[in-house]
C-alpha cells in the first residue's frame, strides 16, 4: 500500500514538472520574472546620482561663490543648467515646476567675506522633494560637496571657518529614509511567483475538466496537495539562488549573515507562499480568478505592508495591524536582518515561529476546503 | 444471461441554482451485471448530470444509489475504485503525450500500463503510432480512443462513458461500439450515454431522457416493438415543402424529417381513405416521386411519438 502511494505522488510530481517545463509561458515566469524584477528593482531604486540638473543662484559672486560652484559642476553629481543671481522664490521655483532641476542652491550676498570674517555663513539647498528619497540623497550629496569644499579652505591659513548648510524639503518638509531594497524585493518576486503558480495550477485542472477525472481515483487529496507544492518548492529554492547570486554579484549587496540561514529561512517562506497559494486555488472559480486574487490580493499588500517601501511604524493602528497578517512582513523582516544586520536565529525566531504557524493553518483550510466532489 | 442488478438507482432528483433547474427529477432503474445500458436523450436531457451522481463526483437533493452494492453517499471512496469515468469533455492532459497520459492514469491507481495492456490492446494498438504526440494534438476519434484507454487501465467493474462519441467521425464511432461490445465479453459493466438515436440499438438496454425524467427503459426492439401507430416514409427531394404541406393535412399525427425522408403517421388507425387522399393531392402538385411505404418505426421514431404524447398530455392537463 505504502508503495503504491508512492507511486502515485511521483508520477503526480513528475506530470507537474512536465506542465511547468511544456509551457513557454510558465517558464518565462518561473525564471524570467525573479531575474528581471531583481535586476529592474535594484537598478532603478539604485541610491546613486549622476549628472542630475540643478540651479546656482549666486548672490554673492565672489571668489568663494566661484569655486564653490566650479567644484559642484565639475563633480559628477550634478549639473548646472542655469547660474544668475535673482533670490527670488517665484524666480526659483519655476524651474521647478518646469521639472529642469531637482535641486536649488542659493549663495548669499557677501559670500567671500563672511566667510573670511565672521568665520560663519549660511548657504541654502532647495531639493524638489515630490520624490522624498531622492530630495534626501540629493541633499546630503551637495552637503557633503559643500562639506567639502569648507575643509579645503579651513586648510588655508586665517580661515577655519564654519559653512552650515541649511536644508529646506520643498514640497514635503518631512521625509523618511530610503531603505534599502533588495530584502523587500525578494519577499515580492517570491510571493509572487509562488502564490500565482500555484493558485493557477489546481483551478487549471478544474477548468480542464482534469480534475473530474482525478477526483474519481482512489487518491487522497493530501497527496494531490502535496504534490502541487513539491515541483514550485525545488523549482523557488532554484529562484533563491539566482537572485541571491545577482544581489551579490550584480546588485552588490552584501550578505552580512550566515547563507545557509537565510537559504532555509527563504525555504520556509516559500512553502507559506506555496500553501497560500494552494488555499485561493481551491477557493477560486476560475484561472482568470485566480490570477486576479493572486496579483492583486497579494501583490498590493505585500508593497504596502511588507515595510521595504512605506515604514508601517508610521501608519494608523487598524493598517499595523493588518500588516501583520501578511507573510511577506515577516520574511521581509527576516531577510533584512540577516542579508545587512547578520542576525542569528535568536533574534529571528519570533518571525519564523509566526510564518511557520501561518503556513500550517493554510495548510489545514486548504485541506479542509478540498472538495471531494464537484462544485455545482 | 445473469440479471442481477450492479447498479440500483432509486428515486434520484438534482436541482442547480438553488432549485430554478431541474436536472434530474425522481428517477429510478437499475443496470445488470455486464449489460451494456444507454442513457439515449438529447442535449441538456440531464445525462451528464446523473452521470456525475452515479460516479460520485455529485451528490443527489433526493433519493440514493448502490454502486456494486456500495452506498454512494458513504462509501464513495470504495467506488471510486472500481469504477472507470470517461466525462463527455475531452479530460486528459494535453500537454502530455498519449504514453504519459496512460502511465500517469495507471500510476495514481496503483497499477501499470503491462498488468492490464489485455484489456486496451485493441484500442492502444491503433493509439500506438502516436504514443509520443501531445493528447492535445490528436485528432476527435483518437482523443476519444486515448480517454476510453485511461479509464479503462485500471481495470474497472463498471464504466461510466459520458457520450464517448460525440464529435467523432461516423467511422471511428462504428469502432467505438465495436470496442465498447468486446469490454462487455470481458465482463466489464458499460454506462453509456449517447445523443445519436441509432446507437441506441447497440446497447443490451436504454432508458430514453427527456428534461430529467425517463421515458421508456426496455431493450431497444421492445421499445420500438410498442410504437402505436403505422409508420409512413416519403423519400423526396422537396422535403420542406411536403413538410409544410403535410402539417396543414387535417389527421396527420405527426410528420418530421428523418435523414433522406419524411416520417409521418395518423391520428387514427383506420386512415387508408385518408392515405388515399393524401397520395392524390401530393401527386397533383407535383411534390413527390416516390411511393409512400409503411416503415420499422427506429428508437427516434419511438422518442419523438413519446415527446409528442407527453406534449399533448401537459396540454390536456394544463
Amino acid at each position: 500500500m505504502k508503495t503504491i502511494k508512492f507511486r502515485q505522488f511521483t508520477s503526480l510530481i513528475r506530470k507537474e514538472f512536465y506542465h511547468v517545463f511544456r509551457d513557454k509561458k510558465t517558464m518565462l515566469i518561473l525564471f524570467g520574472m525573479p531575474a528581471t524584477m531583481i535586476l529592474i528593482f535594484g537598478f532603478a531604486l539604485t541610491n546613486e546620482i549622476r549628472n542630475t540638473s540643478i540651479v546656482v543662484i549666486d548672490q554673492a559672486n565672489d571668489n568663494h561663490s566661484k569655486k564653490l560652484t566650479q567644484k559642484i559642476s565639475t563633480s559628477n553629481y550634478f549639473t548646472i543648467v542655469d547660474k544668475q543671481s535673482d533670490p527670488r522664490r517665484k524666480n526659483i521655483e519655476q524651474y521647478f515646476q518646469k521639472g529642469s532641476i531637482k535641486l536649488a542652491l542659493i549663495i548669499p550676498n557677501n559670500f567671500s567675506s563672511e566667510i573670511e570674517s565672521h568665520n560663519t555663513c549660511k548657504i541654502q539647498i532647495i531639493a524638489d522633494a515630490t520624490d522624498p528619497n531622492n530630495a534626501n540623497v540629493l541633499t546630503s550629496y551637495m552637503t557633503s560637496i559643500i562639506r567639502n569644499y569648507e575643509r579645503q579652505i579651513s586648510g588655508i591659513p586665517n580661515s577655519n571657518c564654519n559653512i552650515i548648510p541649511e536644508i529646506k524639503m520643498l514640497y514635503n518638509p518631512k521625509l523618511k529614509g530610503a531603505p534599502n531594497f533588495v530584502p523587500g524585493v525578494i519577499a515580492l518576486v517570491l510571493m509572487l511567483i509562488c502564490v500565482m503558480m500555484t493558485a493557477i495550477s489546481i483551478v487549471r485542472e478544474k477548468e480542464m475538466g482534469t480534475m473530474e477525472v482525478l477526483l474519481v481515483s482512489p487518491f487522497r487529496p493530501f497527496l494531490i496537495i502535496l504534490s502541487k507544492t513539491v515541483p514550485y518548492l525545488l523549482i523557488s529554492l532554484l529562484n533563491i539562488i539566482l537572485i541571491l547570486l545577482l544581489s551579490v554579484f550584480v546588485l552588490h549587496l552584501p550578505i552580512k549573515g550566515n547563507l545557509t540561514f537565510l537559504f532555509i529561512e527563504s525555504a520556509l517562506f516559500i512553502i507559506t507562499c506555496l500553501t497560500l497559494g494552494i488555499f485561493i486555488s481551491i477557493k477560486a472559480k476560475s484561472q482568470q480568478a485566480a490570477m486576479l486574487i493572486s496579483l492583486v490580493g497579494m501583490f498590493l499588500p505585500t508593497v504596502l505592508f511588507s515595510g521595504f517601501m512605506f515604514p508601517i511604524d508610521n501608519m494608523p493602528l487598524i493598517l499595523q495591524f493588518i500588516s501583520n497578517l501578511v507573510p511577506a512582513k515577516w520574511f521581509y523582516t527576516i531577510a533584512k536582518s540577516i542579508m545587512i544586520q547578520g542576525s542569528h536565529f535568536s533574534a529571528l525566531w519570533t518571525e519564523t515561529l509566526i510564518l511557520t504557524a501561518m503556513t500550517v493553518l493554510l495548510m489545514v483550510a486548504s485541506l479542509k476546503n478540498f472538495k471531494v466532489r464537484l462544485e455545482p | 444471461m445473469m440479471t442481477e442488478p450492479i447498479i440500483t438507482v432509486e428515486k434520484l432528483s438534482r436541482t442547480f441554482q438553488k432549485g430554478k433547474v431541474k436536472a434530474v427529477k425522481n428517477i429510478s432503474f437499475s443496470i445488470n451485471k455486464n449489460e451494456i445500458f444507454g442513457l439515449i436523450g438529447p442535449d441538456g436531457a440531464g445525462k451528464t448530470s446523473i452521470f456525475r451522481i452515479l460516479t460520485t463526483l455529485l451528490l443527489p437533493d433526493t433519493g440514493f444509489a448502490h454502486i456494486a452494492g456500495y452506498d454512494m453517499v458513504k462509501e464513495y471512496k470504495k467506488i471510486r475504485q472500481i469504477i472507470g469515468y470517461m466525462p463527455g469533455k475531452f479530460s486528459l492532459y494535453q500537454d502530455l503525450t498519449v504514453e504519459e497520459n496512460l502511465h500517469f492514469f495507471a500510476s495514481i491507481y496503483g497499477t501499470n500500463i503491462d498488468e492490464n495492456y489485455h484489456l486496451i490492446e485493441d484500442i492502444y494498438n491503433q493509439l500506438s503510432p502516436f504514443k509520443d504526440r501531445k493528447a492535445g494534438n490528436l485528432s476527435g476519434g483518437m482523443k476519444q480512443k486515448l480517454a476510453l484507454s485511461c479509464a479503462l487501465i485500471h481495470n474497472p467493474t463498471i464504466m461510466f462513458l459520458d457520450e464517448p462519441t460525440t464529435g467523432v467521425d461516423p467511422v471511428s464511432r462504428k469502432e467505438f461500439w465495436v470496442m465498447l461490445s468486446k469490454l462487455k465479453r470481458k465482463g466489464i459493466t458499460i454506462l453509456v450515454s449517447t445523443p445519436y438515436m441509432d446507437e441506441a440499438s447497440l446497447c443490451d438496454r436504454v432508458a430514453l431522457i427527456q428534461d430529467g425524467n425517463i421515458l421508456s427503459i426496455d431493450q431497444p426492439g421492445n421499445i420500438t416493438k410498442q410504437f402505436p401507430r403505422s409508420l409512413y416514409s416519403i423519400r423526396s427531394n422537396q422535403k420542406g415543402r411536403i413538410i409544410n404541406y403535410l402539417r396543414m393535412f387535417k389527421g396527420i399525427y405527426n410528420c418530421y424529417v428523418y435523414g433522406e425522408n419524411i416520417h409521418f403517421n395518423f391520428e387514427k388507425e383506420d386512415h387508408r381513405e385518408m392515405l388515399v387522399k393524401l397520395k392524390k393531392n401530393l401527386q397533383h402538385k407535383n411534390l413527390f416521386d416516390d411511393t409512400i411505404r409503411i416503415v420499422e418505426p427506429s428508437i427516434e421514431d419511438c422518442f419523438i411519438e413519446m415527446l409528442s404524447g407527453r406534449k399533448s398530455n401537459a396540454i390536456e392537463n394544463g
